[in-house]
């Protein structure tokens, strides 16, 4: 990539307020190529930056643009991963259903599913290692084979940056594992990650940049330079031991 | 019973009942799966002050003007719920309620305004419809299933509902897919570009159409009924998206014609003397029918299938 290369996600000026209560204050930033992560406490408005730069939830002011544009003309580059929990699993789809949804704006709005639509939905499945699965009922699945299906959906979308709310939230050990190796295969391919993170420990073995974000951007840059104690002390407000816990290697 | 009066008496009812409950059956499916079903319930009360204000604008108790102020009001009050919802930050079913009343409100208020209270909106009448007032006396045979003159003379509350019919019918294949992701999972749908709001508001419009159509013919309470019931049947008994939707209208359908053929014609023909109220039957079969299904599901419920897989295999 050319230095000249428009960042995957730029941020300007954004500030969103629920009700009365500011939640992002006027953050400016710019998501570099690669893999990225948004780590701050509960309540630091982490999902909000995602879901706001989406334009999901009204922003009060600010902008943000994809590959220099806005989303309106990059949203084909633009892969989104909710949280788990946003939906009811009950619902009646299977795996590969719910991954064909990625291919949606692909298809005409009602008809059969094609050949071709279906194959990649199946080939994303297959991505996650969900192959055995693809006519099972979400409902049926357990918590980290739903999160891998999200994952295989957002994968499906076939995009150039993904963003990903809370990927490896309450997963199993093979699930993380299985997450890891994706988002190192879309870096390794020249596309870009920005994910919600919570665990701290392995964020400098996850990701190649950070940001630290308290409702303002508080520190961000390459995990060497910007995940330092001092910086994640400064976003979590020393609440938490978190010098120590960050030191500490993934199992 | 001759075919005649089959034609005049019980067709026109079979085919209100099947129309209407058929509609709010499509409809709610989308309701139970979108975790609203109430809001069936709550549109059906705030269409009242736009149906008050095309009654009073046209001075007749006709089938159009009402439906289009029903649904200026369908879209206000979905409008407004959506504004409560982000101006106080307080969860939807809360927010649905605030606004449905003060609209039920508004048009009580309306009512006696303008006088349409004096002329015929019987209480009966709203909440348990008249079913069996309707008849097809135009009919002389079954050659008039095919003579435009004689089926211009069915009742008009037929026309409206085979219209919202269709045009409902139609909604839902066009926007089979939008309306399943919205289903699902509506923040995704908006991530990929879908008009996620006017989807909901197309939604809701449509329920307030075929809640109107249907009220004067079956009853509010009857409508509501059918909005819930046999979609929350089919959920009980189905993992499938396209036999839950299309499930739900069918069974909507059938629950209409059963529970008709079993408030009067069946009795009758059995030489019963009692005439029940159809719309009342058809409501109760939609709970049997919920009922059924949950003691369907226990029992499958009892043999062996797949188990859950352990976490990562």
């Amino acid at each position: 990539m050319s230095a000249a290369a428009p960042p995957p996600l730029e941020i300007r000026g954004l500030t969103v307020a629920y009700g009365e209560r500011p939640v992002l204050w006027d953050v400016t930033w710019a998501a570099p190529q690669g893999l990225t992560a948004i780590v701050g406490p509960n309540g630091a408005g982490k999902s909000t930056l995602i879901k706001a730069a989406l334009g999901l939830i009204p922003a009060l002011s600010g902008e943000a643009r994809f590959f220099g544009r806005p989303l309106d003309e990059a949203r084909m580059r633009v892969g989104y991963l909710p949280q788990r929990a946003s939906v009811d699993w009950d619902f009646p789809a299977t795996a590969l259903d719910v991954v064909c949804m990625a291919r949606y704006p692909r298809m005409n709005w009602w008809g059969r599913v094609p050949r071709r639509e279906r194959d990649a939905a199946a080939a994303a499945l297959a991505e996650v290692g969900l192959s055995d699965l693809a006519g099972r009922q979400i409902g049926r699945l357990s918590g980290g084979q739903q999160q891998r299906v999200f994952l295989a959906r957002a994968l499906a979308q076939d995009a150039d940056l993904y963003l990903m709310d809370e990927p490896f939230a309450a997963v199993d050990a093979a699930t993380e594992q299985a997450i890891v190796a994706v988002l190192r295969r879309i870096a390794a391919s020249g596309r870009n990650v920005v994910a919600v993170h919570h665990d701290l420990s392995t964020v400098p073995d996850y990701f190649a940049h950070v940001l630290l974000l308290n409702g303002r951007a508080v520190a961000a840059g390459p995990v060497a330079e910007a995940f330092t104690p001092t910086n994640i002390a400064a976003a979590y407000g020393g609440r938490l031991n978190l010098l120590e816990h960050a030191s500490v290697a993934p199992a | 019973m001759s075919a005649v009066d089959f034609l005049r008496l019980d067709l026109p009812a079979l085919l209100a009942a099947v129309l209407a409950c058929g509609t709010a059956g499509l409809l709610g499916a989308f309701l139970v799966l979108r975790r609203e079903s109430l809001l069936g319930d709550a549109l059906s009360h705030a269409v009242l002050p736009g149906i008050i204000v095309g009654f009073a604008l046209t001075g007749a108790r006709a089938g159009l003007p009402m439906l289009i102020g029903a649904l200026a009001a369908a879209m206000a009050a979905t409008l407004l719920i959506t504004l409560v919802r982000r101006a106080a930050r307080i969860e939807s079913g809360a927010a649905t309620g605030a606004v449905f009343t003060t609209f039920f409100a508004l048009g009580l208020v309306l009512m006696e305004v303008t006088g349409a209270r004096s002329v015929d909106l019987d209480l009966d009448c709203v909440l348990f419809g008249q079913l069996e007032t309707l008849v097809w006396l135009d009919a002389t045979g079954w050659g008039s299933l095919l003579d435009p003159a004689a089926l211009a003379g069915l009742p008009r509350q037929l026309h409206l509902l085979a219209g919202v019919a269709v045009a409902v019918g139609l909604l839902v294949t066009l926007l089979w897919r939008p309306l399943q992701i919205l289903c699902f999972d509506p923040d995704y749908a908006a991530a990929l570009g879908y008009p996620a709001r006017r989807l909901e508001l197309a939604l809701n419009m449509a329920v307030a159409a075929a809640a109107v159509a249907a009220f004067e013919a079956v009853g509010s309470i009857l409508v509501v009924a059918m909005l819930v019931c046999p979609a929350a049947a089919l959920r009980l008994l189905t993992d499938d998206y396209r036999l839950q939707v299309l499930g739900s209208a069918a069974a909507g359908a059938a629950i209409g014609v059963a529970g008709y053929l079993l408030a009067g014609p069946l009795p009758a023909a059995l030489g019963g003397t009692v005439a029940l109220n159809a719309a009342g039957v058809i409501g109760t079969l939609g709970g049997v029918a919920v009922a059924c299904a949950a003691l369907l599901r226990a029992l499958r419920r009892g043999t062996p299938r797949d188990a859950v897989a352990a976490p990562g295999a």
